[in-house]
Parts: C-alpha cells; structure tokens; sequence
C-alpha cells in the first residue's frame, strides 16, 4: 500500500479497521486485539462444533452400551437394529443394600450408574474396597429379558472395578435361577493389549459360561485363578495368561459385585421368587 | 530454497520425513501402532491438523504478534484439535474409544508447532496446507509401517483381519506380545532410521565431534 492510498484510505468508511490493521504486529494494541479477537472466534467455533455433534455422541455412547447388554445376553445381531433388540430388555433401578426396584424414583431409561457412583448424595464410600472403586453408587441399573411367556430369561447386571492400568467396566449375565452366570462382557477398559486386554478375547469370555456362583450352602464359590479351586469346576475360570494383575482385578470385582455388599440381597430375593 | 508444490508434498515422505529425519513426533508413534487400524486414524487425523493449522496460521502470519505467536499458533492446533477428537467421537466411537487420550495429545505432537513455526509463518496459505498435507503423510507413513509389523507380528492380524491364526484363538502362531508395548516401537523406528538412513546416506549426520588419529611414535 503506498503512501497515497493510506491517505485516501483515511477518509473512507473502513479507515479505522484498516490503520489498525496496518500497525506493526508488536504494538500492544495490537498484540492485545489479535490474542482476544483469536480466542473468542476459536472459543465459538469450538462451542459450535461440540453442541452440534453433542446428539451423534449421546446416541453412540447409548448405542455402545445397549450393543453391550445385548452381546453379553448372547443375542446380538450385528445386522439387526440395536433399538429395537434393546427393547426387548426391561431396565430398573435396582437399590443395592435392600434389593429394591426404585423406579418410581428414578427412570431407569435415564439413570447413569457411573454418574451416581460419583456422586456422594447416591453413593457410599468404601472401606472394605476388594474392587478397588472408592465409593460405590447406591443405586444401579439392573436389565431382564424375559421369554415368550413373560418368565425371567437373563437378568444383566453392571459390574466394575479396578484391574492392572484402569477401572474395567462390564456386565455380567445370570439365568433366571439367579446363580449360573451365562457371559461376562467388559465395554469400557484400557488394560494391556494383547495380555489384560484378553478379557475381551471370545475364548475366554466363553469359560464363563455354565459356571455358578455359590455352593449349595450359599458360599460364594466363583473365582478367577490360575490353579483349580478346591470347590470345582463349577466354580472356577482360569485365569489369563500374562495377565496376572488384571485376572486378579476381574476375580475381586467379580466377588465383590456377587458377594454381601454388591447383588447378594436382590439375588436372594431373585431366587426366592420375589421379583 | 524455493520448493516447488510437488517437492513440498513429496519430500517429507523419505527425503524429508519428520520421524526418521527429525526425529519428531515419536511419543505419538509409540502409542497408537499397536494395530493398523488405529495407526491409519491418527494419521489421518495429524495430517487433517498439520494442514489446516499450518493454512490458517500463515493466513494470520503477517498479523501474528512475535510475543505472542507461540500462544496464537497453540490455540489454533487446539481449537482443531477438539474438533476432530469431537468429530471421530460422533462418527467414529469406536475408534475414538482405542484412541481416547492421544487424539487430544496431537496437540502436543512436534510436528504440527514444528511446521507452523517453521514453514508455515513464512510462506503463503496454499504452499502452507501442502506442506501439512506431505509432512503429516510423511508421519503417517511410519506410523503403518510401524504398525503393520506391530500387528502382524504382535497380534497376528492386519487392521483386524487374522493373517496369523495365533495359539489363544486355536492356531498355530504364537504371538510376539513384546511388539504390542510401546517399547517395541522404539526398535522398530529405530531400525527403519538406520534403513533410510543406509539408502539415503545424506541423511546420515555429521558428527558432533571428530575422531583424533594419533601417529604412532
């Protein structure tokens, strides 16, 4: 721009905008205007982009949890509408100490476990912690899937706790008698690829299934280890290779959930028939 | 040095390339070459980034104040950094899943400040983007061959597909699980530096110091 149009350009509308933008780049004026006109229009496009894509996102992360509840239930098509599958599944809120449906007091369509656990007005915080999770959500979501005749099928219930590198979040699949497990599933975990992350791996998931609970005296029984247990087969899965630490977090979080201070009240109710 | 257009892209894939070369961006390359799926999306991610960070960078680069230019440069890398990790977190959950923390540590990788610094806050938009487009093609050509041999040898599979049936799903290969830590890939880089670097030896450095031959007496 030479001298002559500056001049010009002063007595036209634009003048202010283009003086300014023709002050050196170290002027603190300038310096000032350049960092905050930068940090609101990044800040918008930011908010921008993170509102609109917010639904897509809801919607997978749903999407991935029910696909979840439906693999470990063993009814998973990958060709047929998760929605729809999904809704054949009965969700409730369960109350952990008294074995309690709560739906009345909260939508079980709604209801976040992982929020709750966090939040100390819904949860209580552990000093007995095998699982390794700090403070336990008093209240979570149970799944049932029922057959034709409206008999109980499956029932799913959340479990989670801490393996070798990070919290292992999953479900595991009862039949209807409350104590044979039909699958353990884990949705969310960042254990060692190749070792710990084997847990996903379809062969062992399968030794899961058929195996039981407690005894017949009630002891809970099932373990995750590498020799047999002294109570049997019924009651043992072996333990992953290479994956001492995560096999062990799968075994405690397993026998937490199952045991007095996890499911043990509505599983009694369960097998009592009161549900 | 006036490149042309074609040697901008083309360049950084050996000639020029940021990891065996510069040596930048390994942290990254460690994390995400386990498998090949995994590798090509932040690839494809860190090109999207360096390209268009370095196009509105130098747009700006005659306005960028040099106190502040560091801080400009961050908030650009940042800003498009967030909307791919929102990006794949709609449209690619999966992924987004295995990948988790490393799509926001793109912020961190050298290469995307290393092109804004150097290139991009000297030359026009268009030669800036390309040299993004060649610079974050030329990381992502390591990072799948990286990854193939991480995954064809770690987990006995390409992006998923079983090449290798391994012993744990009933085959015969057992698996080299050393591959699929992060160490591993410091080997694997390593030895792809000492390749390139043995067919292009201009790439070999000088020495820092000299070898002192001593007559003997």
């Amino acid at each position: 721009m030479s001298d002559d149009q500056k001049q010009d350009d002063v007595q036209t509308s634009q003048n202010a905008f283009q003086r300014f933008m023709a002050l050196p780049s170290d002027s603190v004026p300038k310096t000032i205007a350049v960092a905050v006109t930068l940090c609101l229009v990044a800040s918008m496009i930011v908010s921008a982009v993170s509102v609109a894509l917010r639904p897509v996102q809801e919607v997978n992360k749903l999407r991935d949890k029910q696909i979840n509840v439906l693999q470990v239930a063993g009814v998973y098509d990958p060709a047929a509408d998760v929605t729809e599958a999904f809704s054949a599944f009965e969700p409730h809120v369960l109350e952990l100490a008294t074995g309690e449906f709560v739906d009345a007091q909260y939508d079980p369509a709604t209801f976040d476990d992982v929020a709750a656990a966090a939040d100390p007005e819904l949860s209580t915080s552990l000093s007995d912690d095998p699982a390794g999770i700090g403070s336990q959500s008093k209240f979570v979501t149970v799944y049932f899937l029922r057959d034709d005749a409206g008999a109980i099928d499956k029932v799913i219930l959340p479990v989670y706790g801490y393996g070798l590198w990070s919290t292992l979040y999953g479900f595991i699949a009862l039949e209807e008698n409350g104590n044979d497990i039909f699958g353990l599933q884990f949705y969310s975990h960042a254990e060692t690829p190749g070792l710990g992350a084997e847990v996903d791996n379809p062969r062992w998931k399968a030794l899961w299934n058929g195996k039981k609970l407690v005894d017949d005296s009630g002891v809970l029984q099932i373990n995750v280890a590498k020799s047999a247990s002294p109570a049997g087969a019924d009651y043992h899965v072996d333990a992953l290779a290479g994956a001492t630490l995560t096999s062990a977090g799968v075994n405690n979080l397993v026998r937490f959930w199952m045991g007095e201070n996890g499911f043990t009240p509505f599983l009694t109710k369960l097998k009592a028939g009161e549900i | 040095m006036a490149q042309t257009r074609k040697e901008m892209l083309v360049d950084p894939l050996v000639d020029n390339n940021p990891i065996t070369l510069q040596v930048l961006g390994i942290c990254s390359a460690l994390a995400v070459t386990s498998s090949l799926q995994v590798a090509m999306v932040m690839a494809i991610a860190v090109t999207t980034v360096t390209a268009f960070s370095s196009m509105f960078i130098s747009m700006l680069r005659n306005h960028i104040p040099g106190s502040i230019r560091i801080i400009v440069q961050m908030v650009i890398i940042a800003s498009l950094v967030i909307m791919v990790d929102q990006v794949l977190k709609a449209y690619a959950f999966e992924i987004s899943k295995t990948l988790s923390v490393f799509v926001g540590l793109i912020i961190t990788n050298c290469i995307v400040m290393g092109r804004a610094e150097a290139f991009a806050m000297k030359n026009p938009p268009i030669d800036s983007f390309i040299d993004g487009i060649g610079n974050g093609a030329g990381y992502g050509l390591i990072l799948l061959l990286v990854g193939f041999v991480r995954e064809l040898f770690g987990a006995g599979s390409l992006f998923g597909i079983t090449i290798l049936p391994t012993v744990n799903n009933g085959g015969w290969y057992v698996p080299n699980g050393m591959l699929l830590l992060p160490p591993s890939a410091f080997f694997i880089i390593g030895l792809f530096i000492w390749a390139f670097r043995t067919w292009k030896p201009k790439q070999v450095e000088e020495r820092e110091y000299k070898i002192q031959t001593v007559e003997a007496h």
